[in-house]
């Protein structure tokens, strides 16, 4: 127990950081994850069968590429990318990447595919009359006529925000998605662990400073497992909540 | 033209990299199905047993069934490997007994780690196999007179393995990911050997395509082991 007190002689602050660590990269990933499965949701249910094959093809690397492998792409491939995309601006220094955007990217590319399949589960089991019977009350009108085009093509098309999009579906899909989220949501935090190859100080990593410095693995490690039970516990305590609250009157 | 020939003609249209990185990690890929094969092979036993033990009345039996696999579900696979493989090395007196002559192995700790972890999951998906047999079916077999004993091996396991099998399937492929960090114990897998060649060349992307490449045919052909396997023994 001495091993984990605060301060200079034990590890307790040196873990209770890493822990937040944990807890701001997966939250970070999450978000990443979020934004990559709203753009991928819409290209899997689109009838264009090239946008379709982009997400499908997203969708199915990801998931059938170890985590791992995608991070040593990321942590090796990383800066000579960004480096590559300044050099055609005119930027030509050298770029150090933070492991945590690396890492934060990494495992949100990983997430955004997990979540793409459960958000395109979820709208795909929605009633197509409800689509219909909201044109009939007049819900389906957009809240304002955006477009972004360029040389005729339109490229996003913002007509998809209307009542019956934010009233309608967004709910419904909230309710159908978060059970399977909280899945996806374990799988993130699970995978942050792996984050600890690029260097970044994460429980894992912590750990396996203190194990080294302490010749202690066996109560690290153990420790470091604890702490991940604990995480998964307290999330899913949450995560149940808002089930509950999205679930009202089912 | 022989297959040997067909592979020795892609090879010449690959870039030099890939052309030079896919034999080696074709090679690693050997080292994956090994690993990825007897961790399943001891982790069904595993998961077969904690999914008796789930199922039985006695409580005591049943939260230590329940807590097994929710330490292992709940922890990262990583962190089970790191505590196998160099946590129970500091115990001493786990050293002299005839254990550590697996134990001090990299192959062995990362099988075992990796059966623990899948015997979790697959307890669980067993269990929820066997829950959902109808007890109409178990009930006739009792009503024609046949043992209990029969009934659970010959009825309700066949039974469950079956209902299991999409379910286990995703569960295989999880895994053969999941054996990518076997590389993290110093033992050359895919990843081990795809890490190695980025390393020394500073060639992500081609490497990354070449591992990322076997992984994919990997789950492809598992992928449709199961469908195959599913279409079977359908009823």
């Amino acid at each position: 127990m001495e091993l984990l007190t605060f301060g200079d002689t034990g590890w307790g602050d040196e873990l209770f950081i890493a822990t937040l660590m944990t807890i701001a990269v997966s939250i970070t990933a999450m978000i990443i994850g979020f934004s990559f499965a709203a753009i991928f949701t819409p290209l899997k249910l689109s009838k264009n069968k090239f946008l379709n094959f982009l997400a499908n093809s997203y969708t199915t690397v990801i998931r059938g590429v170890p985590e791992l492998l995608v991070i040593y792409l990321f942590f090796f491939g990383g800066t000579g990318a960004v480096m590559y995309v300044a050099s055609i601006f005119g930027y030509n220094e050298y770029i150090e990447i933070n492991a945590f955007v690396t890492g934060a990217f990494a495992i949100g590319i990983i997430s955004g595919a997990y979540s793409t399949e459960v958000f395109r589960g979820a709208v795909q089991s929605i009633d197509k009359g409800q689509f219909e019977a909201s044109k009939a009350l007049g819900l389906a009108k957009p809240f304002y006529e955006i477009k972004l085009r360029w040389k005729k093509i339109t490229i996003i098309n913002f007509n998809f925000i209307t009542p019956h999009f934010l009233k309608v579906l967004v709910p419904q899909i909230l309710r159908l998605a978060i059970p399977n989220l909280s899945n996806v949501w374990q799988i993130t935090l699970k995978d942050t662990s792996l984050i600890s190859v690029t260097g970044l100080v994460e429980i894992m990593r912590q750990s396996y400073i203190a194990a080294g410095s302490t010749r202690d693995p066996l109560f690290f490690y153990s420790f470091a497992a604890v702490l991940y039970l604990m995480l998964t516990f307290l999330s899913m305590k949450l995560i149940n909540r808002l089930e509950v609250k999205y679930s009202r009157g089912f | 033209m022989t297959l040997i020939n067909i592979y020795y003609k892609f090879l010449s249209f690959l870039p030099p990299i890939m052309a030079e990185s896919l034999p080696k990690l074709l090679s690693a890929a050997v080292v994956t199905l090994k690993l990825l094969s007897l961790s399943l092979f001891f982790g069904m036993f595993i998961g077969l047993l904690f999914a008796i033990l789930r199922l039985n009345k006695n409580p005591f039996i049943n939260k230590f069934a329940y807590g097994y696999s929710y330490v292992f579900r709940g922890t990262p696979l990583l962190v089970q490997i790191f505590i196998i493989y160099f946590g129970l090395g500091q115990i001493e007196y786990f050293r002299s007994t005839f254990l550590w002559v697996v134990f001090k192995e990299p192959y062995w700790c990362a099988i075992i780690a990796f059966a623990l972890n899948t015997g979790a999951y697959t307890s669980e998906i067993l269990r929820s196999a066997f829950q959902t047999i109808k007890p109409g079916i178990i009930e006739a077999g009792k009503s024609l007179g046949v043992s209990s004993k029969i009934i659970f091996y010959k009825i309700q396991i066949p039974i469950a393995i079956r209902q299991s099998l999409p379910a286990y399937g995703n569960e295989i492929i999880l895994m053969m990911k999941g054996t990518s960090l076997a590389s993290t114990v110093t033992l050359m897998d895919i990843t081990g050997v795809a890490k190695y060649i980025i390393s020394t060349t500073f060639k992500p992307i081609e490497v990354f395509i070449v591992a990322g490449g076997i992984y994919l045919f990997m789950t492809f052909v598992i992928h449709n082991i199961i469908k195959f396997l599913e279409k079977k023994y359908s009823f």
